[in-house]
């Protein structure tokens, strides 16, 4: 290994040397499988291992939340999901978890609590918030979004569901680029079209979808890059752009990304 | 014979509060017929929500000119009680504006806020008459509109116009029959908004007046008892004394949080080889999720009975806006009218009765609930706090635990997560993979 590799701790490897992380950065499965998501969870290491933050991840222990089986009506399997995943994190006696998804941030924040499973949840939009904040991640005026316009894509699960709208918004201001709102924004926000479970099926019969839909008000503010803050938001907006043939002007990017492209990462 | 108004008056007051009794205690009964659900904690935040989102319209100024007409009728339709309670006196003792001369000189004054206000309540009711079904505003149309929901709305509105109508020329003859002195008709001092209308009765007789007044003074009680028995039928127009407990009664915790279903719980432990809680026994499973209205719990169906049918909710829904067939409003309605539908079978044909058809299925299609995203538009939208997505989550349980009907990609979804962990069929040892990724 040469030195400039990123050393990615797992709990199990902490615990073997009786060490115990401040944070637990929960990959999700779109974060740990898919393709285009597994820059996100590349670019939020990047960050933690420049900024130094003690954190790891379950790695192979990790399972997925249950939170697709849940919304598509099948609670036996999120429960069996959920408290499986509650007795592996408390054996490891974890207290603050941070994620890039916000569908594991939504239902571990407030779905596990019931099941047994108290910790400090954060989304990373919060987390990097918190770094800017605290003067870990810094203005330094230039780079390559200064003066572009961005646009932010609501995920509902940050925003109607948790009523975070701002945490996501204060990151990119970093970047001093021109933010601009979509016709729905905020609480108005309009859904991709992947949650509850649609991500894992066809839509119903309709004359559109909704990804379209979306994509199409976000191309209408001009902006050149779109921000995400959810895996299943990146993939129906990538989709949406395709299929506007607009993938060569326009970039889908979440904002741990616009966060490690400032920094050079 | 001199007391027959007064005994007529009675009679109706008596009537109609009876009538109006039997229909509360009919949708008490029906809204029962629900699961129980908690939600008696934390008064003090149910207080606030109650207060902010029913009693100040909090949600309804997200759409600013619709909000301060329907301000108007509201704030209306509060103060002109008071007006309401003195015609009820009057009608029981058979006295004239008995308000007067225990409010003196500030009588004119009350008397002009209930002018300007039923002045605003009419021109508001027409404009929302206009927007309906001149304008037609996209909102108040779709499959669920047609029908009844449509005559209903066109009723409440015209009825309040015609009471404010009423109110107004009652005013009217009153204030010219003060002029002359006439016999009953104390002069309590210029009204001023009927004022302006007096040049069109002027030309009138007395007899004449008099005969507009009272036929304005009845037509108006008669009216508002009316539409007060209304109101409990099957009328959306319910929304205005239900909204206030259906605030209170609020979800408060975060919208995304999906409601837990404590009798899985017990299964997934044993299963599991981990310790049950001693106190979980209790929950003997019925039915998972919702086939029919009494599968879900009382609090859903308390908001089916607030909905009025305002359309903001399916205005935001993304699948409906792309043309799926799911509206949240439907749902509401639907659950409301079979709601109904099994609150008169019980009536009819005993509490036990099976008429063989439920809210899923019947009313409601799989085609339906299958397109929601639980994006929770639809709930932020609702200006009474309404929760579609609680019925949809329900019935999608019914669907998937009980008849194991799910669509063919949930159910590769479903057993890649048994069996490999994450919904998508990788391998659980290439979880770590990404770390590749980092270092390229």
């Amino acid at each position: 290994m040469s030195e400039n590799m990123i050393n990615v701790p797992t709990m199990a490897d902490l615990a073997a040397k009786g060490l115990t992380p401040e944070i637990l950065f929960w990959v999700g499965c779109a974060g740990s499988f898919d393709e285009r998501a597994k820059s996100i969870t590349a670019a939020f290491v990047k960050i933690l291992n420049k900024l130094s933050v003690n954190f790891a991840v379950l790695g192979t222990e990790e399972s997925c939340t249950g939170e697709p089986a849940k919304r598509a009506g099948n609670e036996f399997l999120f429960q069996v999901q959920a408290v499986s995943n509650i007795e592996v994190m408390n054996a490891y006696g974890i207290k603050k978890i941070v994620t890039a998804c916000p569908h594991c941030f939504n239902t571990i924040k407030n779905e596990y609590p019931e099941l047994g499973g108290n910790y400090e949840v954060l989304h990373h939009s919060e987390f990097l918030q918190q770094l800017i904040n605290e003067g870990k991640i810094k203005l330094q005026g230039g780079g390559e979004f200064k003066g572009k316009k961005i646009t932010y894509h609501d995920s509902c699960y940050l925003g109607r569901s948790n009523n975070i709208y701002e945490a996501p918004r204060k990151v990119l201001e970093i970047l001093d680029a021109e933010l601009v709102e979509m016709k729905r924004s905020r609480t108005k926000g309009l859904c991709c079209g992947a949650g509850g479970a649609q991500m894992f099926k066809e839509p119903e019969p309709g004359f559109k979808d909704i990804n379209i839909e979306r994509t199409e008000e976000a191309i209408e503010t001009g902006a050149k890059v779109i921000a995400a803050a959810c895996p299943f938001c990146m993939t129906m907006l990538s989709d949406g752009v395709k299929n506007k043939e607009k993938e060569s002007d326009i970039k889908v990017y979440d904002i741990a990304e616009l966060i490690a492209k400032y920094e050079g990462l | 014979m001199e007391f027959l108004p007064q005994v007529i008056f009675l009679l109706l007051l008596s009537a109609s509060g009876f009538f109006i009794t039997k229909s509360i205690l009919r949708i008490r009964r029906n809204i029962l017929l629900g699961r129980d659900i908690n939600r008696y904690d934390r008064p003090g935040e149910r207080l606030k929500m109650m207060t902010l989102v029913a009693l100040g319209q909090k949600k309804m100024f997200k759409r600013p000119l619709p909000a301060i007409l329907h301000l108007f009728v509201y704030v209306g339709f509060i103060i002109i009680n008071i007006e309401v309670l003195e015609i009820i006196i009057d009608g029981l003792f058979g006295t004239h504006r008995i308000f007067a001369p225990v409010f003196k000189g500030l009588y004119p004054s009350l008397i002009n806020i209930f002018e300007f206000l039923a002045i605003s309540v009419l021109v508001s009711c027409a404009i929302f008459l206009v927007r309906r079904n001149i304008i037609k505003v996209k909102r108040f149309d779709g499959e669920e509109m047609k029908r009844w929901p449509k005559l209903d709305a066109n009723i409440i509105l015209s009825i309040e116009i015609f009471l404010m109508i009423c109110f107004l020329s009652m005013n009217t003859s009153d204030g010219i029959l003060q002029t002359r002195g006439s016999e009953h008709y104390i002069a309590t001092g210029d009204f001023f908004f009927t004022g302006f209308l007096k040049p069109l009765f002027n030309g009138l007789d007395n007899s004449e007046l008099i005969f507009i007044e009272r036929f304005g003074w009845w037509a108006h009680i008669i009216g508002i008892l009316a539409f007060a028995m209304y109101v409990f039928t099957d009328s959306k127009h319910l929304h205005i004394f239900i909204a206030f407990p259906n605030t209170y009664f609020s979800k408060l915790d975060p919208a995304g949080r999906l409601s837990n279903m404590p009798e899985v719980t017990k299964e997934v432990k044993l299963m599991l080889n981990l310790p049950v809680d001693a106190g979980n026994d209790n929950a003997a499973p019925g039915r998972f999720g919702a086939k029919d209205v009494q599968d879900l719990t009382w609090k859903n169906l308390m908001e089916a009975y607030s909905c009025t049918e305002c359309g903001r909710c399916t205005s935001q829904c993304p699948a409906n806006l792309t043309g799926k067939k799911l509206s949240p409003r439907k749902i509401m309605m639907d659950t409301r009218d079979r709601l109904e539908e099994v609150g008169r079978n019980i009536e009819e044909k005993g509490k036990d009765h099976q008429d063989g058809k439920s809210l899923l299925g019947d009313y409601i299609t799989v085609e339906e609930i299958m397109a929601c995203t639980t994006c929770n538009a639809c709930v932020e939208a609702c200006p009474v706090n309404i929760d579609p997505v609680s019925i949809i989550l329900q019935l999608r349980r019914f669907k998937i635990m009980e008849e194991s009907q799910a669509p063919a990609s949930w159910n590769g979804m479903f057993s890649n997560i048994e069996n490999n962990f994450a919904p998508w069929k990788f391998s659980p040892s290439d979880r770590l993979n990404w770390v590749q990724k980092l270092n390229q």
